[in-house]
């Protein structure tokens, strides 16, 4: 199974620059997902891959062999489309045929593929119906179907899930996840979704304006955001960013806030020594507060409760702190207790906070 | 909403204990204006109808019964003479071999010009539509105002060139010149069926295949089929009836049917035979139609799957 690498790939749709010298390489095996909101350039990555854009500069490597030139057909690559993209004239048989036609196969190579794929998928008894009779779900298995009989070492998936309701999502993501575990191929997985993006990837590349912004494990990505982007759009709720001070003392380094309230920060692994009085946004996760009041805190706040909400086994309280609010993640039973209005102290567990600098928005 | 009668509204409560629940009608009113224009409809109507009653009930009336002059009556002795003679025997200047030539001649016409411009247009507008073909925007723009150029322009230019093809006169050349001014409209026609074609599935047949001419004969043609009947109603039709081209182009040999149509009844000498006239014109007028019955239906179905577009 092949890698895959991007090098110094400039793309411009007109005058309008989409992506400008993205370096990004695949390794062998990888699950890779481009996670991004919408419009940052993922398709478009994922198209210059699959060879239905033209790169306007750089290069495209598959395995050995640079294939920026070549034709989407030669390339050794199997897409899945967000809208399924099936011929509706051909049964799911014919379907899943034609996408053979471009490998010189003989026939009982072609009808062992299909056999194989459609055992695979259980898509067996749908063969010989229209696309036009199916369900979602089952639209989205004869997609995956014509990508897996071509038995390529490179599956592409631009958004394959996000025409499906929220059931079927998950079963297919479980089902994609073990179709890879099982072919050890190379994927490389389009989504803006990020619950997908972590529970399937093996790594992750977080674009934003056509830039990778992190490139990393799903464990990376969340426990070390490279950035301020990153730190917000992964997680949910989302990390409390606010703005801060940082106050050196002998043996000790504080974030303070604006509010006085003073956040222990010297066992952080600063990557460059820091500067007292440095501005900086401390990113603070919702599940790393604590509503007991224990020894190991690094910062205790007294905020007002504005409200708490519920969702099965989770629950989310909302504070008022600095005119702003502060997210936590608490154990159901106590945010039935909390009731709006109410000042509660909670506190922020030791090691886990997240510095960046003001000026860059940069990981400290 | 007008009042109910007392009678209306005993009858309604009737069936309301009788039966189902009674929901009253509005009353129809019959104002000025609705009979105004009942009345020109009717008019409308039988400005189109009351010709084509002459026109039929003529054809099959003998000369005798003409000459008595009464121009409505029925036929005395209901005979298809004037269609046998119109289309075995009636003259055409000194040939007389009725209009059955013109109706060859136009088969002959028809058959290769659809091909012909159904077949280039069809893979030109999907060529536009769906490959990256460079400068297509000009090309579409030159098509689209080759579109609205009146033949009478370039009549004159083309009669030279199909002179210098040696087609002039000749079925071809009918047939190609029919093409070739077809072609620009067909291909913006098909053009635009085929720009609302989903791009993610023409993506998915160049991963796929990649060959131009298996993505259309596979992928592309099969769902094709409303445009299709569009395109080849409206072909039919506007071959068939042409007459300028055919009189312009087809020379001798080549005359079709309306040409033939045209020469039987503009005759100088003797009595006009107005029974073979009308069933020379009923003839000629009569395939189209017939096309319109078999593939009407379907000309319905392609409209409304919104096969016409601006
Ligand atoms: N064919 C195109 N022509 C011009 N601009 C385009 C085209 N396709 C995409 N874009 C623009 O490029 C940007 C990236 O698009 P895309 O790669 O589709 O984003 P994503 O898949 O991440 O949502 C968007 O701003 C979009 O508007
Ligand atoms: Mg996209």
């Amino acid at each position: 199974m092949p890698r895959v690498s991007f090098e110094h790939i400039t793309k411009n749709y007109g005058l309008m620059k989409v992506l400008d010298d993205l370096n990004l390489s695949i390794d062998d095996g990888d699950f890779l997902v481009l996670l991004g909101p919408s419009g940052c350039g993922k398709t478009t990555l994922l198209n210059l891959l699959a060879g239905l854009l033209d790169v306007t500069d750089g290069r495209i490597m598959i395995g050995e062999r640079d294939v920026t030139d070549l034709d989407p057909k030669d390339r050794g690559l199997a897409m899945v489309f967000q809208s399924y993209a099936l011929y509706p004239t051909k049964t799911v048989h014919g379907n899943l045929k034609f996408g053979l036609s471009a490998s010189k196969l003989p026939r009982e190579e072609i009808e062992k593929r299909i056999a194989w794929a459609a055992k695979l998928l259980q898509i067996e008894p749908l063969l010989n119906r229209k696309p036009g009779q199916l369900s979602g779900g089952q639209r989205q298995r004869v997609a995956i179907g014509r990508a897996l009989v071509k038995n390529v070492g490179v599956f592409l998936f631009d958004e394959p899930l996000s025409n499906l309701d929220a059931k079927l999502r998950t079963e297919m993501r479980l089902e994609i996840k073990k179709l890879h575990d099982q072919l050890k191929s190379t994927i490389v997985y389009v989504t803006h979704d990020q619950i997908e993006a972590m529970t399937m990837a093996t790594k992750i590349a977080v674009m934003n304006g056509g830039v990778i912004q992190q490139f990393g494990t799903p464990d990376e990505i969340y426990e070390r955001p490279a950035n301020l982007f990153v730190a917000g759009f992964i997680g949910s709720p989302a990390m409390n960013l606010r703005p801060a001070k940082l106050a050196l003392a002998a043996g000790k380094t504080e974030a303070v806030f604006a509010s006085g309230v003073r956040l222990d920060v010297s066992d952080y692994p600063f990557l460059a020594p820091p500067q007292d009085g440095a501005e900086i946004i401390a990113g603070l996760r919702p599940e790393h507060f604590t509503l007991a009041a224990d020894s190991a805190t690094a910062a205790t706040f007294t905020v007002p409760v504005q409200y708490a909400e519920r969702t099965g086994p989770d629950a989310s309280a909302y504070f008022t702190f600095e005119d702003d609010v502060l997210a936590l993640r608490v154990d159901p039973d106590a945010a039935a207790r909390l009731t709006p209005g109410q000042s509660v102290s909670v506190s922020y567990l030791k090691g886990k906070a997240n510095l960046f600098d003001a000026r860059t928005g940069q990981r400290m | 909403m007008t009042d109910l009668t007392a009678s209306q509204k005993a009858l309604g409560a009737e069936i309301a204990v009788h039966s189902a629940p009674y929901f009253p009608r509005r009353k129809k009113v019959i104002t000025g204006r609705s009979i105004a224009v009942l009345v020109f409809l009717a008019i409308c109507a039988l400005f189109f109808c009351i010709p084509l009653y002459v026109v039929i009930v003529t054809s099959f009336k003998t000369m005798d019964q003409i000459r008595e002059g009464a121009m409505f009556a029925l036929p005395n002795i209901w005979t298809l003479e004037a269609w046998d003679h119109a289309w075995n025997s009636a003259c055409s200047g000194t040939r007389c071999e009725g209009l059955k030539v013109g109706f060859w001649n136009s088969v002959a016409i028809l058959i290769p010009s659809l091909i012909l411009s159904i077949g280039l247009s069809i893979v030109t507008g999907y060529a536009l539509a769906l490959w990256n073909v460079k400068w297509a925007g000009t090309f579409l723009f030159i098509l689209f105002i080759c579109a609205f150029v009146p033949f009478q322009i370039i009549m004159f230019p083309l009669i030279s060139m199909t002179a210098t093809l040696k087609v002039y006169g000749s079925i071809w050349g009918v047939a190609l010149i029919h093409a070739v001014l077809a072609m620009p409209v067909l291909t913006l026609i098909f053009r635009n069926y085929y720009k609302d074609i989903p791009q993610e599935i023409m993506s998915a047949a160049i991963m796929d295949s990649g060959s131009f001419w298996k993505i259309f004969f596979e992928i592309i043609l099969p769902m094709s089929g409303n445009i299709l009947i569009v395109v080849l109603i409206l072909q039919i039709t506007s071959v068939w009836n042409d007459y300028l081209i055919g009189v312009t182009f087809g020379g001798m040999g080549a005359q079709p049917m309306t040409v033939n149509l045209a020469n039987l009844i503009t005759i100088s000498t003797g009595t006009v035979r107005y029974n073979d006239n009308m069933a020379a014109a009923l003839l000629t007028a009569i395939p189209p139609l017939v096309i319109y019955f078999i593939v009407g239906k379907l000309f319905v179905q392609g409209i409304t799957a919104g096969a016409i577009k601006g």
